[in-house]
């Protein structure tokens, strides 16, 4: 079948099999492979994209369903202007180890602060509960967030 | 938080933010999955539903004829060329695909390659395999019953299930100890069967070429070198034509330092498709056929006086080493580093005897961040302790700080051999009493106790203290070899002819950081900035042979390797400035001035001196250089550790347990840390937040049980449960710096620390707020509520099959 999905602002139309998966779109169609697969079950959420403005977990959205609608990935979070705030505030922060979570929990990070730009630390906690880490504890993913946030209050 | 240092300015530009980030930020990592070569095709394994079965028959005809498929791999076509069976690390062999008959759930079957992963998966499905289902042996405890099934019954002459017994301690003086002890404590333990479970999974992209003969495999491998050798081991293509490159890895934990059949299958695919072939595993593949960790089953013993002095430790030990033994540790430690059970106290005599058995479970046992084994011997000690307080009616708090090690003693060599090189636990403690305000905590302890008892409401808190000592770095070649290749690992460091450098490698980095705190090393010998430093590591092409990183050895032995080497480069050029500035070597002062810019002066004249960007260009232009002396500026250091090193630490957890739910809060966990000279401390205080994010997940959650049948229940991130941000709470951190004697910067391990000493902490908190002796991990709801009903159960069964304890 044919889709046709943006991407970054970038429009492309795809022949694809039915069953194939968003975050295999993404890798393996249209070579944007910082959209990372971990689970299979949507529990870790490592190929977490936004589709039409709202964080979901690629590896359990069709391509399919995909069709006609916006998708952003950590590709798309530097812009003109540079980098995300929250992609400065996670370097220096020390916000990542392997980098493997990395795209998916900045993605989250992102929706958070666009609809919530001073969370709580507990809120923070519960917008990015859906996603796995395995290297740091938490503590300096929820102290990156928090400094992005800061940053953009002054 | 950082409460107390010696050495507040750490060495070698400290905090500086990691050179890998800039990528990684970006999405621009190249991890295993991202590599796509020109005409790549697709493999996916096949695998066993049962736990013990015969092999009938293979048919693998329809899935042949699929359009799209273009190989089929069966374990009888790996046997006609010498490679249905790879040697494991622990002098035993591990099928690559099964021949006679499949031992664990999960286990490879057979290998299709096609032209895409969709259609490899398809192809699966068309492939028929016979089984003649065998009763299943599950459950270690009953590994050596007369009548067990036997899981290695291809083993010429074997009757049984027994792997291995191995002891450590003096047997007769212990025995003597505990004869003439006023009080000994023993309790059963279980050290659960766990995964590392990184987030990347396992995966290979094998590639011959056909004119050349060269092999060259992307892997996610911890260990590339010792992959390389492997590789020309089974397969018999020589070394020279083999290239293994382990680019970005999305976390290791040991899960990534063995060999895995879906490697040599990716191969084989390549040789016979004469086309690259990408494997990759799915989760569930992961958890059920990947390396496990700990399933050690502990009797522990604790000799004491009645005031609480230890003078005793007495262990028997069952592990469950899974079908094939495969662990990954140095050779002569067929229990890896248990050895050290008895921790961080000052004890009489000790012994343990540990027996390994044969069961239908997967291969593995020394993964996730366990130091080889320490973290079962912190645990069982640690445990003991508590269990020891608990039945004296003594402080736990107390119990250990009258028994450390004192500072005096050491170098410690302990009563079962190790040589603790360096510490200071009392000082260590106390600073973690200190920060976690413990003496407020028992009088709220106390507040609340009453207040439940009056009541019959509310929830009860616990506190739960852990202090580890460790042994990493392994190791001294003389005693520590991994598969005949001994532990020394190497470092080539040169230096451009404009003053920057390029260090190779031997270890891997799967996110500890080592572009980074590697090229600091570098500087801070230097005089260099760390900017002008490039890390090379993961391609054996490129690299110096050396056997990777695991058991926390990357900063104790590649990292000395570097400080050696930069070290041999300072003595270069103190030589090459010596004939720029026409003095004698002896007569240049080495000083580095602010920013660390390093240089030689002539001594008594600050003013005549060069940089070592200076020293490097002359080195590389005409200057007449002495006889003898070598132009350029390059070094080489092949590291033998001279012992192992000794980091300590003192966790404390404060629970808060509901006992009418057994839902269990982690309010607070305070932990100090003592791992040397901190190179870069904010990368240190990264992997320990990460280590106690995984003591709470073992404490708590994780677990890979099995029914009667053999059937893996915890095969997916739905029932194998990590923790997520909602069950850490924010880390509490303090350190305290003893170098080590023995490594060139002081440093010493730090990776794996709260893996090892945390989980103990988190359980005897638990424990401590029901009240409850002793329940085995995970404290899930479930086994916190059965404890408290002072029925808790076994968790590594299934429920209701056979589970009381």
């Amino acid at each position: 079948m044919e889709i046709t999905v943006t991407v970054n602002g970038q429009e492309h139309t795809c022949e694809i099999e039915p069953r194939l998966l968003l975050v295999h779109l993404l890798r393996d169609e249209l070579g944007l492979t910082g959209t990372h697969w971990g689970c299979d079950t949507s529990n870790c959420g490592a190929c977490t994209v936004w589709m039409d403005q709202v964080p979901v977990k690629s590896c359990t959205v069709l391509a399919a369903m995909a069709d006609g609608r916006h998708v952003r990935t950590v590709e798309g979070l530097e812009g003109p202007a540079g980098l995300d705030p929250l992609q400065l505030s996670f370097m220096s922060c020390h916000g990542l180890q392997c980098g493997f979570c990395t795209p998916g929990m900045l993605l989250t990070a992102r929706w958070l602060l666009d609809h919530n730009p001073d969370p709580s630390d507990r809120e923070i906690r519960e917008a990015i509960s859906g996603q796995t880490c395995r290297c740091t504890g938490y503590e300096n993913i929820v102290a990156a967030i928090r400094h992005a946030a800061q940053q953009a209050q002054q | 938080m950082t409460a107390r240092s010696e050495h507040p300015t750490p060495m070698g530009h400290g905090r500086m933010v990691r050179k890998e980030d800039a990528r990684l930020i970006r999405g621009q990592g190249r991890f295993l999955d991202d590599v796509t070569l020109p005409g790549m095709l697709h493999g996916a394994v096949l695998r066993s539903p049962y736990a013990h079965a015969r092999i009938r028959f293979v048919d693998t005809s329809a899935a042949e004829s699929h359009p799209k498929v273009r190989a089929v791999v069966t374990g009888e076509m790996l046997a006609e060329r010498g490679m249905a069976w790879m040697p494991t690390l622990s002098h035993d062999v591990a099928a690559v695909l099964a021949t006679d008959k499949v031992r664990y759930q999960g286990q490879e079957v057979a290998f299709v390659v096609a032209e895409d992963p969709y259609a490899a998966c398809d192809a699966l499905s068309l492939i028929e395999v016979e089984y003649e289902p065998l009763p299943p042996m599950i459950d270690a405890r009953r590994a050596l019953e007369p009548g067990a099934p036997l899981v290695r019954d291809e083993i010429p002459g074997r009757t049984d299930n027994h792997i291995f017994d191995w002891e450590s301690g003096d047997a007769a003086a212990t025995d003597a100890v505990f004869a003439a002890a006023e009080h000994v404590s023993t309790c059963e333990l279980l050290y659960p069967r766990v995964h590392p479970a990184p987030l990347e999974t396992c995966g290979a992209v094998a590639s011959i070429d056909r004119i050349s003969g060269k092999l060259t495999v992307h892997a996610t491998t911890q260990a590339p070198h010792a992959h390389r050798a492997l590789y020309a081991m089974i397969t018999g293509i020589p070394e020279r034509k083999i290239q293994v490159i382990a680019s970005d890895i999305g976390g290791g934990f040991g899960n990534k330092v063995g060999m895995y059949p879906g490697y040599l299958c990716a191969v084989l695919g390549s040789m016979l498709t004469g086309a690259p072939v990408k494997w990759t595993e799915d989760r569930s593949e992961n958890l059920m056929s990947t390396s496990f960790a700990r399933d050690y089953h502990m009797h522990g013993e604790i000799a004491a006086t009645r005031e609480g002095r230890i003078l005793g430790l007495r262990v028997r030990v069952l592990a469950d080493h899974g079908a094939f033994n495969g662990t990954a540790q140095p050779s002569k430690f067929p229990a890896g580093f248990f050895g050290v059970f008895t921790g961080s106290y000052d004890v009489a005599a000790a012994h343990c005897r540990v027996t390994g058995v044969y069961t239908n479970k997967a291969p593995g046992g020394v993964a996730y961040a366990c130091s080889f084994r320490i973290t079962e011997a912190s645990y069982l000690v640690e445990r003991m302790v508590d269990v020891l307080a608990h039945d004296l009616g003594l402080d736990p708090a107390q119990v250990r700080m009258r028994n450390l090690l004192r500072p005096e003693q050491f170098p410690y060599r302990s009563v079962t051999g190790w040589e603790y090189d360096s510490g200071d636990y009392p000082r260590t403690l106390t600073l973690a009493l200190e920060l976690a305000g413990y003496d407020e905590l028992r009088r709220e302890q106390a507040r609340r106790r009453r207040a439940f008892a009056e009541t019959g409401r509310g929830e009860l808190m616990g506190i739960g203290i852990s202090f580890f000592t460790e042994a990493v770095g392994a190791g001294p070649r003389a005693t520590m070899d991994i598969a005949g290749f001994g532990m020394a690992d190497g470092a080539e460091l040169r230096v451009h002819p404009s003053g920057s450098a390029v260090l190779a490698v031997s270890c891997m980095s799967q996110g500890q950081g080592h572009e980074t705190t590697f090229a600091q090393i570098v500087a801070h010998e230097l005089g260099i900035s760390p900017d002008d430093v490039e890390v090379v590591a993961g391609d054996t092409d490129r690299t110096p042979f050396g056997l990777g990183t695991y058991g926390s050895r990357s900063t104790p032995v590649s990292g000395a390797a570097a400080v050696v080497a930069a070290r041999k480069v300072r003595e270069r050029a103190r030589v090459v400035a010596a004939a720029m500035l026409e003095v004698s070597a002896e007569d240049l002062v080495w000083e580095k001035g602010e920013r660390e810019v390093g240089r030689f002066h002539v001594r008594g004249d600050r003013a005549a001196g060069a940089t070592i960007a200076e020293v490097a260009q002359a080195a590389h232009a005409d200057l007449e250089l002495p006889d003898g002396v070598e132009g350029h500026l390059d070094a080489t250091c092949v590291y033998n550790p001279p012992n192992l090193t000794y980091p300590f630490g003192a966790y404390i957890c404060v629970a808060d347990v509901d006992p009418g739910t057994g839902q269990v809060t982690v309010r607070r966990v305070v932990a100090v840390d003592d791992c040397g000279v901190r190179i870069n401390p904010t990368i240190v205080e990264g992997q320990v937040h990460g280590g106690l994010a995984d003591g709470i997940g073992m404490a708590l959650m994780e677990v890979m049980a099995f029914d009667g049948d053999g059937n893996h229940l915890g095969a997916s991130f739905m029932d194998y449960l990590l923790p997520t941000s909602m069950e850490c709470p924010s880390w509490e951190l303090g350190q305290t710096v003893t170098p080590s004697p023995h490594h060139p910067i002081g440093a010493k391990g730090v990776g794996e620390s709260a893996t090892v000493g945390s989980p103990a902490a988190v359980v005897n908190a638990v424990l401590d707020a029901i009240g409850v002796r002793h329940a085995d991990m995970p404290l899930t709801p479930a086994q916190v509520w059965r404890a408290v009903q002072g029925r808790p159960i076994r968790t590594d069964v299934a429920i209701g099959s056979d589970n009381e304890t």
